[in-house]
């Protein structure tokens, strides 16, 4: 039997059936022992009923994406199964487990060949009550993946403490009984032991690494509206900002959140909201404010589909545009797009030092996948900057707010100096801050809020750039943990490829791109949005090989390495 | 020099250079004169004053003052105000709106922003018509006013903000008018005296597009009851009265809002053992 470096599995129920619950466990199981892993999931808009999915790898490495197949699918029930069959890809070397009382599985699991194994679950579960199949089921996965059955009985026993005895037994014995129901049957993959280190791991959401990056960074004050899938970035914020000394605060909408940090940031606290699309729609008008006015503020959207109401439970890189470009007038700001679980933590850490030292407004781009997601990651190195904001201390009258300056950056005064008394204006502005409409005044404060942006520093953040030769791909988000496994396959195969990740999306840097892509022939631009945002930004700001070509579809479907390399050769023949 | 030593400031130093933008006769130079006066009767610095706004002729009053001010975008001042009093519980936060800015464009932060009692003073100029854009209707518009966009009027009853703000749970209410500054002053020392959410509704004539509403002031009259502190029967004067009953109306006493803190971590690193394996 082969040694797999990973293994992916997926449990697909209709919603309510505990797949969720099983997949995290088999993370945990996993983790505990030393392996590495990635766990989603795939649901629907329901609360209960519909349909769901936990899709789960595990490594021997920490990874950012999931596979080109799925070796072991377990199905709870097929009832909604035929909504995910396109999400949860299959091979010959696929195994299936099936209980045949509960119907054929979807046609897509014959069509790929997968090997089925019979698990009579809703046998058991009539026989056993208070067994539940989520748990047979994750019984049948630890003992194909040769976990370790004692670590198994450890986290359901923590897991289900507080709903008393009776369910740690049920769950227990329903354990054991997916184990048993599979004693004879093996994968055509073993997963390799894991590596023997000595490093701390944690496991975290991109949601979570998010909010914990915004308080890294000083982040003391959030003001948001719930939406999905953004709010565990609050949810989590909302105890710990009270902890370090801010405070979160609800918002009626959206409308209210991000003008609600535009006031705290004016009073002087770092302060971030977090949304999605249709959030975000909703406060560019602020956020033009925010840019105008030269008050330092976060938001973090994280991507859904789109557009509109779109699919909120699923991702997609379709957001760009609007966070680029979407704002009235002539209003540069920052966007930057975290590229892996590890990296939410770093962007936001980052973009908060950004929005503060530049006294702009910065986006975080996130998605549904990284958000959500949980990851079991080596713990980040800690990094030094935190928002740095240049605050006035003492004031030559008349204070001058938006003083020009030689790096476009003018000292801020906080309420409270004396002196420092000044209009924080949305209008066009002189620089002490006074309505105007005169020509130089406008274009003299659009020259200083372009130059700050252009003239800063970025340092070597900006971009991630892997390894060398001729042919390259362009990535961004959270596609760069594909594209990265896709360099790896085709390095295995020969071909040396140079990855390119901007992390700095907005302001582009012409001159640090050009020196990227020196050397490049061909280059193969990956993202997921139906109308090739990413390639047309990149087009309106760089200059591109002649030979490049664009691999893009829409959410909710992810593009895997597998796809990735053939688009890149395919290219080569062309 | 300590804060012990400095002088106390006359109306004079609440005021910028900046020359008003408002026609001759607008009802705003005197709300403009009253916050300045309320601020001599508080003894407050000019740089512990913040005034929020948003966009309207109300609205350019930030900058008349010589306190610090944001001068937002449409409707949303009260939001910025929460932000800065939340963050700010040191200062002296007064948000300044009209009845386009207040009640139509930002009436959904209206009806929260009474609700959540944050320690603000909310001051809208209400002339029942958009000034700064020449003449439209607002939701305080009479319904048979005919305006360019409107022809023959709205047809629509108008909007009672004192009845919303007592029913969404604001903590102080009382209506003033522009022509008597020394009395709406003593009124927004009185409200922003009072804590959480006061609300002040100021009678402010538009003499350009409603120079009917010069005859306010002969309509104006002073409560002929004192300020009650139940929201209901404070509602139901509201609503019976003539529209010109000035004074306090309402002084309720539930408690401001306050934002939970807890400074259980000194070090943030203390935050990430959550995720620890």
């Amino acid at each position: 039997m082969a040694a797999a470096s990973s293994i992916s599995v997926a449990f697909v129920g209709s919603g309510g059936a505990g797949v969720l619950t099983s997949g995290r466990l088999l993370l945990e199981a996993a983790c505990a022992a030393g392996w590495h892993g990635l766990f989603t999931r795939c649901v629907g808009p329901q609360i209960r009923g519909g349909e769901a999915a936990a899709l789960v790898r595990v490594a021997i490495d920490p990874i950012e994406c999931h596979g080109d197949r799925f070796d072991l699918l377990v199905g709870v029930d097929w009832l909604n199964a035929h909504r995910f069959e396109t999400e949860i890809p299959l091979g010959p070397g696929s195994v299936v487990i099936s209980d045949p009382q509960a119907g054929d599985p979807p046609a897509i699991v014959a069509a790929s060949g997968a090997r089925v194994i019979e698990l009579r679950l809703k046998e058991l579960t009539t026989a056993n009550p208070a067994w539940r199949g989520n748990m047979i089921a994750l019984g049948a996965a630890v003992k194909l993946l040769r976990l370790d059955q004692d670590e198994l009985a450890d986290l359901i026993e923590k897991r289900f403490r507080e709903k008393g005895p009776a369910v740690v037994a049920a769950s227990l014995a329903a354990a054991h009984a997916g184990i048993a129901a599979v004693a004879n049957d093996e994968l055509d993959l073993e997963l390799a032991r894991p590596r023997a280190t000595a490093a701390r791991r944690w496991l975290i959401t991109g949601n979570e690494a998010v909010g914990l990056g915004a308080i890294r960074g000083g982040i003391r004050f959030a003001a948001a509206y719930p939406i999905t899938p953004a709010s565990e970035v609050l949810e989590w914020l909302a105890p710990n900002l009270t902890r370090v000394g801010g405070s979160l605060v609800q918002a009626e909408d959206e409308l209210a959140s991000i003008n609600m940090i535009i006031g705290g940031s004016y009073g002087g606290a770092p302060s971030l909201t977090a949304t999605s699309g249709p959030g975000l729609s909703l406060m560019i008008e602020a956020l033009g404010l925010a840019t105008a006015a030269e008050v330092p503020i976060v938001i973090v959207n994280v991507m859904r589909g789109g557009p509109s109401t779109g699919i909120p439970t699923k991702s997609e890189q379709a957001d760009l545009n609007i966070a680029v470009y979407g704002v009235h007038g002539d209003a540069p700001h920052i966007v930057v797009a975290p590229q892996s679980i590890p990296d939410c933590l770093l962007a936001t850490q980052w973009a908060v030092h950004l929005a503060e030292s530049l006294q702009a407004p910065a986006i975080l781009l996130s998605d549904q996948f990284l958000g959500q997601a949980l990851a079991a990651i080596p713990r980040p190195a800690d990094v030094s900057f935190i928002g740095q904001r240049q605050k006035a201390t003492t004031v030559v009258a008349p204070y001058r707010r938006y003083a020009l300056t030689a790096d476009g950056v003018s000292p801020m005064a906080m309420p409270g100096l004396s002196g420092g008394q000044y209009t924080a204006e949305s209008l066009t502005h002189t620089e002490r801050g006074l309505p105007s409409t005169s020509a130089s005044d406008h274009h003299a404060q659009l020259d200083k809020r372009r130059d700050k942006l252009e003239r800063f520093a970025y340092g070597d953040l900006w971009a991630t750039i892997e390894g060398q030769g001729t042919l390259a791909i362009m990535v961004w988000g959270s596609l760069t943990g594909a594209a990265r496994e896709a360099v790896a396959q085709l390095a295995s195969a020969g071909h040396a490829v140079r990855l390119i990740a901007p992390r700095l999306l907005s302001p582009a840097r012409p001159q640090e791109m050009a020196a990227a892509l020196d050397g490049v022939q061909r280059l193969l631009v990956v993202e997921q949005s139906h109308g090739a945002q990413f390639y047309r930004y990149l087009r309106a700001h760089y200059s591109l090989p002649d030979n490049t070509s664009v691999l893009h579809h829409p959410g909710p479907l992810p593009i895997r390495p597998g796809e990735i390399c053939r688009e890149l050769l395919a290219g080569l023949t062309r | 020099m300590n804060a012990n030593t400095v002088p106390a400031c006359r109306a004079a130093d609440y005021r910028s250079e900046v020359k008003p933008i408002w026609c001759p006769g607008c009802g705003d130079y005197h709300v403009l004169m009253a916050f300045t006066r309320a601020f001599v009767a508080l003894g407050v610095r000019p740089e512990q004053v913040a005034v929020v706004s948003g966009i309207g002729c109300s609205s350019r009053i930030p900058a008349y003052t010589n306190c610090y001010g944001f001068h937002g975008v449409h409707g949303r001042a009260l939001a910025v105000a929460t932000g800065l009093k939340i963050v700010r519980p040191d200062l002296t936060v007064v948000v300044a709106s009209g009845d386009g800015d207040g009640y139509s464009i930002g009436g959904n932060h209206f009806l929260h922003a009474c609700r959540r009692n944050v320690d603000l003073t909310y001051v809208v100029m209400d002339n029942h018509i958009y000034g700064m854009t020449k003449g439209q209707p607002s939701p305080t518009t009479e319904p048979d006013f005919d305006t360019a966009l409107t022809p023959g009027g709205t047809g629509l009853r108008p909007f009672h903000p004192l009845v919303i703000a007592l029913a969404s749970g604001a903590n102080f209410v009382a209506r003033a008018f522009s022509g008597n500054p020394a009395e709406t002053a003593a009124i927004i020392v009185e409200a922003i005296r009072h804590p959480g959410f006061s609300f002040v509704e100021v009678l402010s004539p538009c003499v350009t597009y409603r120079p009917d509403q010069r005859a306010w002031k002969d309509r104006v009259h002073r409560a002929p009851v004192d300020a009650t502190d139940d929201a209901a029967r404070a509602a139901r004067r509201v609503m019976t009265d003539d529209g010109f009953n000035l004074g306090v109306l309402y002084r309720g006493s539930r408690p401001a809002y306050a934002p939970r803190h807890d400074t259980a971590v000194t070090d943030s690193a203390e935050l990430e053992r959550e995720f620890e394996l």
